[in-house]
């Protein structure tokens, strides 16, 4: 019997994930914690089991740049990066969304330096949320894998054309092993189809690409990009469903829905770190307490009528999140907190930020975050750090 | 080989005329550039063997190929030298513009 189950790490299923979508060409620099992704990727196109065109560039800007470059002759493309690679590929990033070329990629979430660590937080990509590109971060690592063959249908379709990052906690999930269903590839290949661009360079149809804009037509490009982002929203419920009929998993699209219909206080929140929110909704509503959780699995399109659909009726929201914007709050919160405010509802808002650097986020700490939307202590302080190892009263 | 054409570019007024990106059609934005130009180069039709060599050397595609010598596309040419500078004949001189 063929074997369609493997016990994996999160990069490998990155990995497969990537290879299932058959990218013509893979240009990546390692970096922890995304090194083992491009790794099996170099060993499958080594051995001949993927037919790719592998460059090894010397850094990430040149990944990006290599792949935009692939992409404008209709290839289709894959990079990886994580932290300081990504903040390197920034300038490309911008470059390949204006240029329209559907790009996909993996960034590992991981912090940003200084002090320096590789470990995981989510202030890199949260950083660049504003570089044109479709955001979604996942859960486990069979959400990576599928992700990985969804992202190629959302991002490569004429209406959106627009580059994907599918974001994965460093260590968390990169590193940490699981079962993993593996789609066949014959499933694959009906589910996705071969890449076709308007944007492509040919001898039947030369181009001239990638241009300058002056001042009368520049507005023009930036406001088509922003409508390809919100046409990308019913592509990515359709996907999903799409992808539901085929394989038999669901990840219902913008967001996840986890016990919020009744629920009094909800915890909003992204990553790896729904895991650990999902046992606690379950724990405290077997003790009888309306408690749920939203999943945010697209930050950019942002999910703001799903949002604003959840949390109707709710007292009490809490956004949980490992990232902040020094000087203000934390950037999830500040969108959540917008799609919200649009609305008539005033519920209790929370923004609980920590698990930097590699810092756990523990089921007590969460169980802690709903006794706090359950109490409203301190009302007047929106952020709260909920793991600091130490005091700061004055 | 293409020359530059001067188009007149009509602005779409429907975004849905827009390109998809910064990729369309090259050439459409193409203009006159002459007054860029301090000095033009001349060609000296009796010097002129009809080598070609300013026809490849030409950074805009300016030199027109002619039965007997080449001459100059002059609403497009820079005035930049290259192909006074690299005809071996000396049968373009480079005239500073009068206006």
């Amino acid at each position: 019997m063929k074997k369609n189950k493997l016990f994996i790490s999160g990069d490998e299923a990155i990995a497969i994930g990537a290879k299932l979508a058959r990218p013509h060409v893979i240009a990546a620099y390692t970096i922890t914690p995304q090194t083992i992704a491009v790794e099996r990727l170099s060993d499958m196109v080594e051995s001949g089991e993927l037919k790719a065109e592998y460059m090894h560039v010397e850094s990430e800007h040149s990944a990006i740049s290599a792949c935009m470059g692939a992409s404008a002759i209709g290839a289709r493309t894959f990079t990886a990066s994580s932290s300081q690679g990504l903040l390197y590929m920034a300038e490309g990033l911008h470059y390949c969304s204006g240029g329209r070329y559907p790009v996909v990629m993996m960034n590992a979430n991981r912090s940003v330096a200084l002090p320096w660590s590789i470990y995981g937080d989510q202030r890199d990509s949260l950083g660049l949320l504003d570089s044109g590109w479709i955001q979604v971060y996942v859960e486990d690592a069979q959400e990576a894998l599928d992700m990985m063959i969804q992202a190629y249908k959302i991002a490569e379709n004429p209406k959106v054309l627009t580059p994907m990052m599918v974001n994965i906690d460093g260590f968390i999930l990169t590193h940490t092993y699981e079962m993993v269903n593996i789609p066949e590839q014959e499933k694959v290949d009906a589910f996705l189809p071969p890449f076709e661009t308007v944007n492509k360079m040919s001898f039947e149809n030369p181009k001239n690409m990638g241009f300058s804009s002056q001042p009368i037509d520049n507005t023009e490009f930036k406001y088509q990009q922003d409508r390809a982002m919100f046409d990308a929203i019913p592509l990515i419920k359709e996907t999903d469903e799409e992808w539901a009929k085929t394989f038999g998993r669901r990840y219902h699209g913008m967001v996840e829905n986890y016990k919020c219909d009744n629920a009094d206080y909800i915890i909003v929140t992204l990553g790896s770190v729904c895991g650990t929110t999902r046992i606690i909704v379950d724990e405290l509503r077997e003790q009888g307490l309306k408690v749920g959780m939203l999943k945010i699995r697209y930050m950019r399109p942002f999910p703001e009528k799903e949002i604003q659909e959840i949390t109707a009726n709710a007292k009490a929201i809490g956004v949980l999140e490992k990232n902040i914007s020094f000087g203000y709050e934390g950037t999830v919160f500040t969108n959540v907190n917008s799609s919200i405010s649009k609305t008539k509802a005033r519920p209790f808002m929370k923004n609980f930020v920590g698990g930097f650097g590699g810092r756990d986020i523990t089921k007590q700490e969460i169980r802690q975050m709903f006794a706090t939307l359950k109490e409203q202590t301190e009302p007047s302080k929106t952020v709260e750090y909920f793991n600091l190892n130490v005091a700061t009263d004055e | 080989m293409n020359r530059p054409v001067k188009q007149e570019y009509n602005r779409p007024t429907h975004i849905k005329d827009f390109p998809v990106g910064p990729q369309f059609d090259a050439g459409h934005l193409a203009d006159e550039n002459a007054g860029w130009r301090t000095f033009k180069p001349v060609v000296d039709a009796e010097k002129c063997i009809n080598c070609l060599i300013c026809y490849l050397v030409c950074p805009d595609g300016t030199i027109i190929k002619g039965e007997n010598h080449v001459s100059v596309a002059y609403d497009y040419c820079k005035g930049c030298g290259v192909c006074a500078n690299e005809c071996p004949k000396d049968a373009i001189s480079m005239v500073k513009e009068e206006r």
